[in-house]
């Protein structure tokens, strides 16, 4: 039991305040940026609302000493500093979105308040590892059927006036079922009984599972017009796999598999083709719907140079009053970043995403069991890779996709599943790190 | 698993550092390339910026002028035209869209403020800074009234024409009228559409046959040359044969002997057919040179939108001077002989002014945001197109047009009006240009001008010697 003098003195927790109140000052800095930059009054809102957001992450922060005292320092502070950001940029583009997203940032925390009290010992998670499965199918399943799409992706399930991306949650899912499903059969999966042609092949029934699952991704792909999402449970998938067998046969045999399945889905998918169009020759027609958006992004990004336009001095807004880039609050947020931070900024934002993934990466590296290992593991890749798809996608590394940049795009379930992630990550480090004390 | 898991996140580590590579090479090495290309909206938001000096007549009334709005939190200008079509060939466009055109474009430098002088860099400098950049105001030479009555009785009509008026001594534009006209505010993309061209600015685009106007040039080349002299004795049959086909008086009229000064009135055709035949080719060419013929006239106004006049061939060029032509139909500006309404305002023109051709000049004085005078044109004489002389036997003659030849309707009250008619064949029955070219007052004159009506059913004397006394009218009301 810890006593209320001993949750003063704990090292990690301390670190944590420290870097949380860190980002507040960095949010604080923003927004009187923004507000000197636009000559906004500084009204009782934009105080109430500053209070809330420095409530929250203290209440969290609070939250997470009682509950995982010895929880990773860094993720929670990583998070404000990438909460804040979006916020300030969106804040940027319009106030009424900031005020949603912020909304959804105290969602979110909630969340994360919830998940670290419910799983803070997260071996509970491994027993409904199928229940998760499942969840996730229901999840995809019911986007397809369900589903209204938006900007020709079909990702979205409509509830009410609310706007649904089951996908964010499913993914979630998805690494739990595999690492409880793989934690269970690894060894049957690594050291096959059977042998075709000198090689190892798994029995069909340890396997199936995972078939089916890398065939749902290609389904998705077809079904939900995606490449983004597609792409991102395969790779989820394809990464964990690798970390519980280490075979590279099945890594190859999953890349091979998804190479031909995209090749013969882009026959029949339209709105993937376009992306693809849009990515080898954005610049034959500027103004058609292939381009505009990825050359319009570019433009941003190059706009902003090495130190940028600083923060609500860039050239974000039309004449009309929206933004240039369509979806520049969701999708193409890291291009206003980029232009309004900097390549200094967007190089900063890129980092603290590899930071956090280190830190998933290394909370599985010290976990001391297999399923923690895997859930820990799956999760950073989740996010990192994520990442790495949105991000390259608006500065046309890849092809574009609908995926969101975790806690800094502006959308409900983005955030609030993306609190969930950092939830499970900490329960998962206070174990690994209580055992090790 | 751990050894694994780091592979993963070296994997992970090269994927971002992937992105922090492309991301570098569009914000520093691509940065310049993609800034400076057109389709970047950005470039045009960026002038947006600016404001831009207002463009004024010289009777005070507001053509061009711009509005601070609200962009992203920054104030930008838009630009808006107060009087719409009134003078919108002549005064042009800014647009986030279409680009500039007419002054708008020639005098970008000026009203944008970015000069390649001392305060151009100062500008620019104050851009980097963030500062809003003023440009210059333009004062035209132009007199809106006047050009109001040119764009009424043109409207009124409902035909395509222009009206062309210049200070013959200084070349300061008082009148460029153009119909149809346009709304440079929001009609751009509809006036591109329109089959009668309205962006075509008629007055230094519009080539058109100058037809009997053009006696003027064949009578300064003549008299100069000592060819002839008004009293100069010629028959007059109503047709003449010149390279194989019959050239004949107007209505085929027959006149019986009668003297040079007596042909130029009357406009006799067959009598300056002879007159060019005699002349020659060699000779009409270079006093047509000297009047500014096969050149774009050189004045602050963008080149494309300024046309030579001349002699053209079948494809649409001008002829070389090697190329024969039919010298009796040029004498009488028929043939391929084509000329905007600006040339020959500049031929009526160097006939007020004594012989001297002086370049067309919009600009009345620049002035900066603090009001001082930055710059304020002096006149350019371009050469001599005629002798002393010469100049006041055509002033004579010209005068003796309206007093009692065929452009009698362009007599204004207390004004002594000089000028020639003309109207030309188009090739289409019925249909003919009309001009009427002159200047006023003939003894002192302060006005020169030229009107062309396009395809009309009637004569120069008749359609448009009326309209360029209206505009003579409001004009002198206007300047005394």
């Amino acid at each position: 039991m810890i006593t209320s003098r001993g949750l003063l003195k704990l090292p990690h927790r301390n670190r944590e305040l420290g870097l949380i109140l860190l980002a507040l000052g960095i949010t604080t800095a923003g927004f009187a940026a923004v507000q000197l930059a636009r000559a906004q009054e500084f009204g009782t809102a934009s105080l109430i609302a500053a209070t809330l957001f420095a409530g929250a992450y203290l209440g969290a922060h609070l939250m997470v000493r009682v509950a995982l005292p010895d929880a990773d320092p860094y993720v929670l502070p990583i998070t404000a500093v990438l909460t804040s950001i979006g916020l300030i940029e969106i804040y940027r583009i319009d106030a009424l979105l900031a005020r949603d997203q912020g909304v959804w940032i105290l969602f979110g925390l909630a969340l994360f308040a919830i998940v670290i009290i419910a799983f803070r010992e997260i071996r509970r998670l491994e027993s409904l590892r199928y229940t998760c499965g499942a969840l996730a199918v229901v999840l995809l399943l019911a986007t397809i059927v369900l589903g209204s799409s938006i900007n020709g992706a079909r990702l979205w399930i409509r509830v009410g006036d609310l706007q649904i991306q089951p996908g964010e949650f499913a993914k979630i899912l998805l690494v739990i079922f595999l690492a409880g499903y793989l934690r269970e059969r690894r060894e049957v999966l690594t050291a096959p009984t059977r042998r075709v042609l000198g090689v190892g092949i798994p029995a069909l029934r340890h396997a199936l599972p995972l078939l089916i699952l890398c065939g749902l991704s290609l389904v998705l792909l077809v079904a939900m017009n995606d490449l983004g999402s597609s792409l991102l449970f395969y790779v989820i998938a394809l990464a964990m796999i690798y970390v519980a067998t280490g075979r590279l046969l099945y890594i190859g045999a999953g890349i091979g598999l998804f190479a031909i399945g995209a090749a013969s889905a882009l026959q029949i998918a339209p709105q993937v083709q376009t992306r693809i169009d849009g990515w080898l020759n954005p610049w034959t027609d500027e103004q058609a719907q292939c381009c505009y958006q990825i050359t319009q992004s570019i433009y941003t990004i190059a706009d902003g140079g090495v130190l940028g336009t600083g923060f609500g001095r860039g050239l974000i807004l039309n004449e009309a009053g929206g933004t240039i880039i369509p979806s520049a609050q969701t999708d193409f947020i890291f291009s206003v970043i980029a232009n309004e931070m900097g390549l200094v900024g967007a190089v900063a934002v890129i980092l603290l995403y590899l930071l956090l993934a280190w830190r998933g990466f290394r909370i599985a590296t010290t976990a001391d069991d297999g399923f923690s290992k895997l859930l820990a593991a799956g999760l950073a890749i989740a996010v990192g890779f994520q990442v790495f798809v949105i991000i390259g996608g608006v500065i046309r590394l890849l092809p574009l996709t609908g995926l969101t940049l975790p806690f800094v795009s502006y959308g409900g379930s983005s955030v609030t599943a993306n609190f969930a992630i950092a939830g499970l990550l900490l329960c998962i480090s206070q174990r690994a790190n209580r055992e090790r004390v | 698993m751990n050894t694994r898991i780091s592979h993963l996140f070296i994997a992970l580590t090269v994927a971002l550092c992937a992105l922090i590579v492309m991301t570098t090479y569009w914000q520093v090495w691509a940065r310049s390339s993609l800034e400076a290309r057109q389709s970047n909206v950005r470039l045009v938001y960026r002038d947006l910026e600016i404001d831009r000096g207002s463009i004024v007549s010289a009777d005070g009334v507001v053509l061009a002028e711009s509005n601070p709005a609200q962009l992203d939190g920054r104030t930008v200008y838009k630009r808006v035209y107060p009087t719409k079509g009134l003078a919108a060939q002549l005064v042009g466009y800014s647009s986030l869209l279409a680009g500039r055109a007419g002054l708008e474009r020639s005098l970008d430098p000026e009203l944008s403020g970015s000069t390649g002088d001392l305060a151009g860099v100062t500008n620019a400098f104050d851009r980097m800074r963030g500062n809003t950049v003023r440009g210059n105001e333009v004062v035209l030479r132009l007199q809106a009234v006047a050009q109001k009555v040119a764009m009424d009785r043109l409207t009124a009509l409902g035909v395509r024409g222009s009206v062309v008026v210049l200070d013959p001594s200084t070349g300061g534009i008082l009148v460029m009228a153009s119909t149809p006209t346009f709304d440079p505010n929001n009609g751009l993309e509809a006036a591109l559409k329109n089959p009668a061209s309205p962006l075509l600015n008629r007055a230094t685009q519009g080539l058109y046959p100058p037809g009997s106007t053009f006696k003027v040039v064949t009578a300064a080349s003549a008299l100069d040359a000592g060819a002839v002299t008004p009293d100069t004795k010629f028959p007059g049959p109503s047709c003449i044969n010149t390279s194989g086909q019959p050239l004949c008086n107007f209505r085929g009229r027959a006149y019986g002997p009668h003297n040079f000064g007596y042909a130029f009135v009357h406009s006799i055709n067959t009598t300056f057919a002879k007159v060019g035949i005699d002349l020659g080719a060699e000779k009409l060419e270079a006093t047509m040179r000297s009047f500014g013929f096969f050149s774009r006239i050189p004045w602050d106004y963008p080149a494309e939108q300024t046309l030579p006049s001349g002699i053209f061939n079948r494809q649409g060029n001008l002829v070389s001077p090697t190329t024969p032509i039919d010298v009796a139909r040029i004498a009488i500006g028929q043939e391929r002989l084509l000329a905007t309404p600006l040339q020959m305002a500049e031929v009526a023109a160097a006939v007020a002014n004594g012989g001297q051709i002086v370049q067309p000049e919009p600009v009345q004085e620049v002035r900066a945001p603090d009001g001082s005078i930055v710059r304020r044109p002096t006149p350019i004489y371009l050469g001599r197109a005629m002798t002393t002389e010469t100049a006041a036997a055509l002033r004579a003659l010209m005068k003796q047009v309206v007093d009692d030849g065929t452009g009698a309707a362009a007599a204004v009250a207390g004004l002594d009006v000089a000028g020639k008619t003309g109207t030309a064949e188009t090739g289409r029955v019925g249909k003919n240009d009309a001009w009427f070219i002159g200047f006023a007052p003939s003894n002192a004159p302060r006005f020169a001008f030229a009107v062309l009506l396009e395809d009309v059913d009637g004569t120069g004397g008749d359609l448009a010697a009326p309209i360029a006394a209206d505009v003579l009218r409001a004009l002198t009301a206007q300047v005394s």
